[in-house]
């Protein structure tokens, strides 16, 4: 399956955020992570997560450094705060209750078909 | 492909996406970083690497959507831009909108200060004596010129200006019809020092085209609100050399022409630079942009440092002997230039930037401020004990309170900021929350404040 436009644009703040749980990461590796996860079903713009990362920044979930890599390369390493795993757990919520309306709606269909 | 060609066409990609500019110098280092890592990867797959190239950079979205998406976060970049990516065309008719204001500022100027004179007055201006409304209503001839001129260039919706009309409209009214005791007395004084203030924020409403509650536009408003004033300083200071040489230059053929040429050219020049300095402002942003952040760095460790002396100077001497209105005024004229450095830096402060030295200073300062305003409050309490309230010392009194409580918050704010506790984006929203209790104290003292002391 081929997730919707929208939802990608609604995921993609948790979605960078639990990654970020997993250890600080950068650019380049997060977007690795995300194909990894979704097995190819979100089509993401690599550039469009850049201007995430910045909006994450500015609110203060994550703080950015520049690091040089153990090969010599600089890279901007994310790393999530407080006030970001906090978001994160709001964000889950929602999404728990989310899904919890939806599945609740799509057993039914599933037993009606 | 050699890997100069695909130098070269990386260099190429990287000037196309920075031509928006709203992808600066360090996020094109992060997203060139980015797509070599691609190209590596996609070569150690087999790619060639003219192949790579170009998956990578299709992965990475088409240039105009990926600054676009950026000029969306970094707003304030795309402000900048705004003006500059002008054609000529609208360039010359956005000069020739700028001068018809401008001319029109200069003569209503004119005709208020023609109409204004008066033999036997008790306050002058130039030398010539005028009716006291002349200096009361001195804003009213020039702001609502410079908030029309920005309604027309932002081309704001009809509603939206007629509000701004009937704000204007009912300052002008009142300020007019109220009784003032004659002989400029202290209410009708305080109304000539806030009336202007509280239609520069009319103006900083038609600045930001309506869109009062962003609190990013008010950000873009307090930062034109200093370069307006830097370039109103370096227009004054260029006038006031022309007026000086055409003096010296006159004053031997024709001595009686002098006083004219000062009456007519001064009045006239400080009007228009008011909207020339605005228009300037949008224009030519990029270079009071590089001047701006360089002047607030170099004077607010200089401010700071004459605050922390001056508070550790009174905090010893004690206040209350020496302490009368004019150093009151001063006091509180401080206490506002510091303020507004601090905002001011604030605003042109590298969003991307953590919390650095600067902002140890800027604590600094505003600890100095605050401890100063406290000395201020507690000898004004005691006069206010003693003697009772006076419009002055109420008008005096709110400000310096109102001053506290933001002085206060800034320096939480910034405490904060400096463990990591909280992003620099919260001093900035407080600041430009705050713009709202500064505009409503204003309107309360040109509004409410003389019919209260009855106009004495």
């Amino acid at each position: 399956v081929n997730i919707d436009k929208d939802l990608v644009a609604a995921m993609a703040t948790p979605l960078v955020l639990a990654i970020l749980v997993e250890g600080t990461s950068y650019g380049y590796a997060i977007l690795k992570r995300v194909r990894e996860l979704s097995a190819g079903d979100l089509e993401w713009t690599d550039g469009m997560l850049y201007p995430l990362l910045h909006r994450l920044e500015r609110m203060g979930h994550v703080r950015a450094e520049w690091q040089a890599s153990a090969e010599g390369r600089r890279r901007k390493y994310y790393q999530i705060t407080d006030t970001g795993r906090a978001q994160l757990a709001d964000q889950r919520r929602q999404w728990a209750a989310a899904n919890r309306t939806l599945g609740g709606l799509w057993s039914v269909a599933a037993e009606g078909a | 492909m050699s890997v100069d060609t695909l130098e070269t066409q990386i260099g190429q990609w990287r000037a196309a996406i920075l031509r928006g500019r709203a992808v600066d110098g360090t996020d094109a280092d992060e997203l060139e970083g980015h797509l070599r890592e691609q190209i590596t990867d996609l070569a150690t797959a087999g790619l060639s690497g003219d192949e790579a190239f170009l998956i990578a950079v299709k992965r990475l979205g088409e240039v105009d959507t990926l600054t676009a998406e950026f000029a969306r976060e970094h707003s304030d970049r795309l402000w900048k831009q705004l003006a500059t990516s002008r054609p000529d065309e609208s360039g010359r008719r956005s000069l020739a909108t700028m001068l018809g204001f401008a001319a029109l500022a200069a003569v209503l100027i004119q005709v208020a200060r023609v109409l204004a004179l008066t033999p036997d007055s008790a306050v002058g201006l130039l030398a010539d004596p005028v009716a006291p409304w002349f200096l009361r209503d001195l804003g009213l001839f020039v702001l609502p010129v410079l908030a029309g001129y920005f309604a027309v260039v932002r081309r704001m919706p009809r509603r939206n200006t007629l509000a701004l009309i009937a704000v204007v409209a009912a300052l002008a009214v009142a300020v007019n019809l109220f009784p003032f005791a004659p002989g400029f007395g202290s209410t009708e004084g305080l109304v000539a020092i806030h009336l202007p203030v509280a239609l520069w924020f009319v103006v900083g409403a038609a600045y930001v085209g309506g869109e009062l509650r962003s609190s990013a536009r008010r950000m873009d408003f307090i930062r034109f609100t200093g370069e307006w004033l830097i370039y109103y300083a370096l227009i004054a200071l260029g006038g006031a050399v022309l007026i000086g040489l055409t003096v010296l230059v006159l004053t031997p053929i024709a001595p009686d022409a002098v006083e004219e040429v000062v009456t007519w050219v001064l009045p006239s020049g400080a009007a228009a630079a008011v909207v020339v300095a605005a228009w300037l402002v949008e224009a030519k942003k990029s270079v009071v942009e590089n001047l701006a952040p360089v002047l607030t760095a170099i004077f607010t460790p200089l401010f700071a440092v004459m605050l922390f002396a001056v508070a550790i100077g009174y905090s010893i001497a004690g206040i209350g002997h020496t302490f009368d209105r004019d150093l009151l005024t001063v006091f509180d004229l401080l206490l506002l230039v510091v303020l507004g450095l601090i905002v001011y830096g604030i605003s042109a402060r590298d969003r991307s930037r953590g919390a650095g030295a600067m902002d140890v200073i800027r604590l600094v300062a505003v600890a100095a401020a605050i401890v100063l305003d406290v000395l201020v409050l507690v000898s004004m309490f005691a006069r206010v004990g003693e003697f009772g309230f006076t419009a002055n010392r109420v008008a005096a009194l709110g400000l310096n309170l109102i001053l506290l409580v933001n002085l206060v918050g800034t320096a939480w704010l910034i405490v904060r900021m400096l463990v990591g506790r909280e992003p620099a984006v919260r001093l900035e929203r407080w600041q430009t929350g705050y713009l709202s209790v500064f505009a409503g104290w204003v309107a309360l003292v040109v509004l409410v404040v003389p019919p209260i002391f009855g106009f004495a």
